[in-house]
């Protein structure tokens, strides 16, 4: 099954704050500002270039009202801008812009997004997003919640405590050839497996890191696109989907909202992927989405480190999608898929096709 | 339901309290302005593209989205360029209706910020007027702008009204 | 400037939110305050606990009301090493997915079980109620679950 052949657009600058455990001195604005003027010095772009802006944030992180407002300083919107903005992670601010995109009045869009977790605890902010009568009262952290999934995994016999130490191990020595990574490691899976459980089974080298950060892509039409970056990540196609908030009612072993918006993406039709970045803040989730991508063993996943070497919260997801077009631009990849994620045990899922070639594009949500 | 059998009142209502503690920090840009209160001076911001000079200065210019790097040391008097008279009392209220509230434009900056107009009846503020700031005792003066206690006339001639159009 | 000369300061946010249960929460908040457990039957005839206003799968209309529990088994556990401050128990406890006897759907909460050797998936619970005095139809007059005597725990 595929969708109407769409208007290719690609992901064609990108550019991300080095990530650290606390910003201490910038807010939002100095946090970002830097990291526009990078996103378009890049490729001699300006924000006079881009028809539509799109970015991903909450204020509850610093506890800031409308700090998604004041961000657009970073920017610049003078003359009054197109705009708009998603209490998600900025890969969905990036489909937001994409699907605008689509109906052929734009060439080219900014996205992007930022968060600072250090100036409260993240673990009981992001206990806000579950539902509110029943579930949040109970204050439980992402890390209580994702030790649920991955006993949920180890009981059904498709994952052991070694192979979550193996992904820990793997992403945080890659992570050592990113030079915006928080965490990098060559610890071996037997060295990590003496970590402490924080929420058992996850011990601490299967939690993501706590980071500030923020990051910009710049999307592109056609031959905008192609005047920007020589050889462009055309996205060939992009979806997303949510499951139930009530975490009784899922499989938490399995991810079908991954798996359904990989499909509608058109990642199962073609050529197969020769890499992957996937947001799996914590270890055993990067075996469920594997699983739901049907990657194998040849896809190179995760060169940046992926989450566990740097989770800055609403910025991880669009990071996914940046580092996998940066491998495209480079020649490294051909196709590669990107993912991101939002909410507790992988709750929604977006699933974003990237592909050297812009003949490729056939898919995209409907 | 048993619920009624059982004597208890139906559930409605819940209440879900929420506290959040955070450690803020207003930035680098903001953190200069506030520390200039502490010292009593006005401190904003110049904008190397345009020139404008903002206060306070969030460290960026909104209009051209670069960094405001430059400080630069503003006078204490400036115009209203626009007020309003506050009659209605509210809870927490510090000052004694009626009273004005102004937007100043301090002079040489291009952006205006509220400040209290007194030493003058609500009824005779006006657009243009000038005003200088009225800073607490030197012992009392810290980084927030409750150092700035009010604005009053200096006396002197009304602004045209085109020099501050631009700011309303 | 450098990072000493930036200001910081404690900042504090309290929402006090109060919010209207409605008529199908509302009886799951209120049957708690009696001690007692209540879900609702989905579009399949599947029991959700805690009940919901639609199916969560389908989005149908949801049936009646049914008693479910006290007792269930554990689907799904974690175990808090260290309590959060925000967390109604002081020791460390198991955060489990409970589905309780006459339910099809599991409900989160805790076990207050005292040991991570006392957990395992499949194990029977029971609920352990706040006393009535301090019950104020909420997910907390709950307290815990708690194993039952030989319920499988390892
Ligand atoms: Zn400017």
């Amino acid at each position: 099954m595929s969708a109407p052949a769409r208007r290719p657009v690609a992901v064609v600058s990108f550019a991300q704050a080095r990530n650290v455990r606390r910003e201490a001195s910038r807010n939002e604005v100095e946090l970002l500002m830097p990291v526009v003027s990078e996103v378009f010095a890049a490729i001699g772009a300006s924000k006079d270039d881009m028809g539509f802006i799109c970015s991903g944030s909450t204020d509850y992180l610093v506890g800031g009202p409308f700090s998604f407002v004041t961000a657009l300083d970073a920017v610049g919107v003078w003359p009054p801008r197109a705009e708009s903005h998603v209490e998600m992670d900025g890969a969905f601010a990036l489909y937001e812009a994409w699907v605008l995109m689509q109906e052929g009045a734009i060439d080219a869009a900014l996205v992007y997004s930022f968060g600072r977790s250090s100036p409260g605890d993240v673990t009981e902010i992001l206990a806000l997003q579950l539902d509110p009568y029943v579930t949040a009262p109970l204050w439980p952290s992402p890390v209580a919640l994702a030790a649920l999934q991955a006993q949920a995994l180890i009981d059904a016999g498709e994952a052991t405590e070694e192979e979550l130490a193996e992904v820990a191990a793997r992403n945080r020595s890659a992570a050592r050839a990113n030079p915006n990574a928080q965490v990098v490691s060559d610890a071996s899976p037997e060295e990590l497996l003496a970590d402490e459980y924080v929420v058992a089974p996850l011990r601490r080298h299967a939690l993501p890191p706590i980071t500030d950060g923020a990051a910009a892509i710049v999307l592109a039409a056609g031959e905008k696109a192609r005047e920007w970056r020589e050889r462009p990540a055309w996205i060939t196609g992009i979806d997303h989907r949510i499951e139930t908030h009530a975490l009784g009612c899922r499989d938490l072993t399995r991810s079908p909202s991954t798996a359904l918006a990989a499909e509608r993406a058109g990642l199962f039709e073609g050529p197969p992927v020769d890499l992957a970045e996937v947001h799996a803040p914590f270890a055993h989730q990067e075996l469920i989405v594997r699983r739901a991508l049907e990657l194998g063993d040849a896809v190179t996943v995760n060169p940046s480190g992926g989450a566990l070497a740097a989770n800055p919260v609403m910025s991880a997801g669009l990071i996914r999608i940046g580092e996998a077009a940066a491998r495209i631009w480079a020649a490294e990849s051909e196709r590669a898929v990107a993912h991101a994620t939002s909410g507790p045990c992988l709750q929604q899922n977006l699933v974003c096709v990237l592909d050297a070639s812009d003949g490729a594009v056939v898919g995209g949500g409907a | 339901m048993s619920g009624a059998e059982a004597g208890t009142q139906p559930v409605t209502v819940l209440e879900t309290p929420i506290h959040l503690d955070y450690v803020f920090t207003p930035g680098i840009a903001q953190s200069i302005f506030l520390r200039g209160l502490a010292r009593g001076v006005f401190l904003g911001q110049r904008c190397p593209t345009c020139g404008k000079v903002y206060i306070p200065s969030r460290g960026s210019c909104p209009v051209d989205g670069v960094a405001t790097d430059e400080v630069v040391e503003l006078p204490d008097t400036g115009i209203v360029t626009t007020y309003c008279v506050v009659n209605v009392p509210f809870a927490g209220q510090a000052v004694e209706i009626p009273y004005t509230c102004a937007q100043v434009l301090l002079d040489g900056a291009n952006i205006s910020f509220m400040g209290l107009i007194q030493e003058v009846p609500a009824d005779q503020v006006r657009m243009g007027m000038r005003v200088e700031a009225v800073w607490v005792p030197p012992d009392e003066l810290g980084p927030s702008l409750a150092s700035v206690k009010y604005f009053r006339p200096t006396g002197e001639p009304d602004a045209l009204y085109e020099s501050y159009e631009e700011y309303l | 400037m450098s990072d000493g000369d930036v200001l910081v300061a404690n900042h504090v946010l309290d929402y006090p939110y109060a919010r209207s249960v409605g008529p199908v929460l509302g009886a799951f908040f209120t049957a708690l305050s009696e001690g007692r457990i209540v879900g609702v039957e989905g579009s399949d005839g599947a029991v959700i606990v805690p009940p919901t206003e639609y199916d969560p799968l389908t989005g149908e209309d949801v049936g009646e009301l049914r008693d479910v529990g006290p007792g269930g088994v554990v689907t799904a556990w974690s175990w808090q090493v260290a309590p959060g401050r925000k967390h109604h128990l002081d020791h460390p406890f198991a955060w489990a997915l409970v589905r309780l006897d006459g339910a099809t759907t599991a409900m989160l909460h805790v076990v207050d079980a005292g040991d991570p050797g006392a957990m395992a998936t499949g194990m029977r619970v029971t609920a352990r109620f706040r006393p009535p005095a301090e019950r104020r139809g909420h997910v907390l007059d709950l307290e815990a679950f708690v194993p039952e005597p030989d319920g499988g725990g390892r």
